[in-house]
């Protein structure tokens, strides 16, 4: 029990341990509630899209000295005006668009990076940095996190709504072209969020392993926020003193854990597991 | 027929029309869906929407419903535009079944309670009064029991009346039901029916688009007929003709005896088909009609 406890407690005595642990967790249970509505609503694709697109975003906020979150959310929202101004000007199928759309932007981020090499670590952008997270990126993505969360928590039920039946929505009178752009603005913040512990390349996991592991145990979607976010909080943590003790990269060990968990709940949930499913169709 | 007792609902023609569409033309990706569709139905009564597969049935609602902006024309309800009636929680709509995600995490009751938020304010915490609201309309449908099932652990007539609880729960006066017949029993067909004829006795307005040309001729009191325009509409009685059918449904109709009363003939139980299937149209007679493989399928941008 000691050797346990000791093995959470002793990296605490670090500064920098104690806010990675407490950042991750924090990033974790945000994306965890974000990602219930990207696996409902379909969009990996999309959350994949827009992460990789606030690449040049973070760059130029560099360059011109701005908070990152504002460029990265700018260039994240431009993303997705894009995607969708190409699909409704061309017969281009949407998963071309968004394709041809977020490698573009990426590159230009990786353009730009490689012009203005001064002070902006490429590698940070990309995989993330959780273990040397500045006291400035912690206020910042804590004010952004948990504005992101109080609105996808007040919104919940029209949320859930325009997931579920778009077309009731709108015949009940809500504005769904106005509920689709707030679920893309909490989907840029929440990429903003997640970029400090996993960075850019694997941000999407952040966005719907948690969310695919609770479908699969659930039926219900209270159930499954509650169990998103322990999933999401659980891996995010674990993983982040895996990374310390291992010397490896964090968001990898993070994102590796909610995928063993994903496999571990996709051969073993109780209603919608493999196992039970052989068994179904042997009985 | 119930009088209108909807103070918005004035019309040009004197009795009061509940759903008017006026020369709309829709266009899916250049192709014409829909053309010059006009139509006037009135408050009280149940009209059946009639035509084929493509026909532009789905097309016609979605332009009801406001979903697919119109080329030309405009559509009014209880003589408002869409967007305003379906603002003051008018207009009720119940989606096919191929529509809904049955997967989705969500039980009957809150898929009924959903008829309930636009009474909400916008945290959608719902009131003693909402509860009660969903309870009766589950009853109604007799679906109390099943009220914390998941919705895919539903039957094909138990999915059907879930979302019709649902709009009853909204309690809007203009009820749309796209394919309510579609894969679902003769018993829950009937009480279906019944529920309908039901609402229509408190002057509800509903339009159902149904392939089951059976149940048209007898608790329709209206017929839309559509094939890329509205054809004919009217009282199932002035419309409801072999003439009608046939340009409906392309000359491929020989056997239909559309003679109001004799349509309750024998007719064998319908499988769950898709949509898609082209046979489905005719769940008339002992022999169905085998469509035509030598015609060319018509425009069909629904599917």
């Amino acid at each position: 029990m000691d050797t346990v406890l000791q093995w959470f407690l002793a990296p605490l005595q670090y500064e920098f341990m104690l806010k990675a642990v407490l950042m991750s967790g924090f990033v974790g249970m945000v994306c965890a509630v974000l990602s219930c509505y990207m696996t409902l609503k379909g969009w990996a694709l999309m959350g994949d899209a827009v992460s990789h697109s606030v690449t040049p975003g973070i760059v130029l906020a560099y360059i011109f000295n701005l908070p990152f979150a504002l460029g990265a959310f700018v260039f994240g929202v431009g993303s997705v005006l894009a995607i969708g101004f190409i699909q409704s000007r061309t017969r281009i199928k949407e998963d071309t668009v968004i394709g041809l759309v977020f490698t573009g932007f990426f590159a230009l981020g990786l353009v730009l990076i490689s012009k203005n090499p001064s002070n902006i670590d490429l590698m940070h952008i990309l995989f993330g940095n959780v273990l040397g997270i500045s006291t400035a990126d912690i206020i910042q993505t804590l004010v952004i996190g948990t504005f992101t969360l109080a609105a996808l928590l007040l919104l919940r039920k029209d949320l859930l709504l325009f997931c579920f039946d778009p077309t009731h929505a709108r015949s009940i009178g809500l504005n769904t072209t106005a509920l689709y752009y707030t679920l893309l603005t909490l989907l840029s913040l929440t990429i903003v969020v997640a970029l400090q512990s996993v960075g850019i390349i694997l941000v999407v996991a952040m966005l719907i392993t948690p969310g695919a592991i609770a479908y699969l145990l659930s039926d219900r979607f209270d159930h499954m926020l509650g169990l998103a976010v322990f999933s999401g909080v659980f891996s995010s943590v674990m993983g982040t003193y895996v990374s310390y003790y291992l010397d490896a990269s964090t968001g990898g060990c993070i994102v590796l854990l909610q995928t063993i968990l994903f496999v571990i709940t996709m051969i073993c949930a109780p209603k919608h597991g493999l196992l039970v499913n052989i068994h179904k169709s042997v009985h | 027929m119930l009088h209108s007792s909807f103070p918005m609902g004035s019309s040009p023609v004197g009795r009061s029309s509940a759903i008017q569409v006026e020369n709309v033309t829709v266009n899916y990706n250049g192709k014409v869906a829909l053309h010059g569709a006009t139509l006037s139905l009135q408050t009280g009564a149940i009209a059946g929407l009639v035509g084929m597969n493509g026909s532009g049935k789905s097309t016609l609602f979605k332009a009801i419903m406001g979903f697919v902006p119109p080329t030309t024309g405009r559509v009014l309800i209880n003589g408002l535009p869409t967007r305003q009636a379906q603002k003051r929680g008018l207009v009720a709509y119940v989606p096919q079944s191929e529509e809904v995600d049955w997967n989705f995490p969500i039980s009957v009751a809150e898929v009924v309670m959903m008829g309930r938020y636009g009474h909400m304010n916008f945290l959608r915490i719902p009131s003693k009064q909402d509860r009660q609201i969903v309870a009766n309309c589950l009853e109604r449908v007799q679906m109390t029991a099943f009220r914390d099932r998941q919705i895919g652990e539903l039957s094909g007539g138990q999915k059907k009346r879930a979302f019709l609880a649902r709009a009853l729960a909204q309690q809007g006066t203009v009820l749309l039901l796209d394919e309510p017949f579609t894969g679902v029993d003769i018993k829950t067909e009937k009480a279906i029916v019944e529920l309908l004829m039901e609402l229509r006795q408190q002057g509800h307005t509903i339009l159902v688009s149904t392939h089951d040309l059976t149940s048209v001729s007898t608790f329709c009191d209206q017929v839309v007929f559509i094939n890329q325009t509205i054809l004919a509409y009217g009282a199932t009685q002035d419309v409801f003709t072999p003439e009608n059918l046939t340009r409906t449904f392309g000359g491929v109709m020989p056997h239909v005896q559309a003679h109001h009363g004799q349509a309750q003939a024998g007719r064998p139980d319908r499988p769950n088909q898709s949509e898609s299937n082209p046979s489905q149209l005719v769940p008339l007679g002992p022999d169905p009609l085998k469509p035509d493989p030598l015609k060319p399928d018509p425009l069909n941008p629904e599917q």
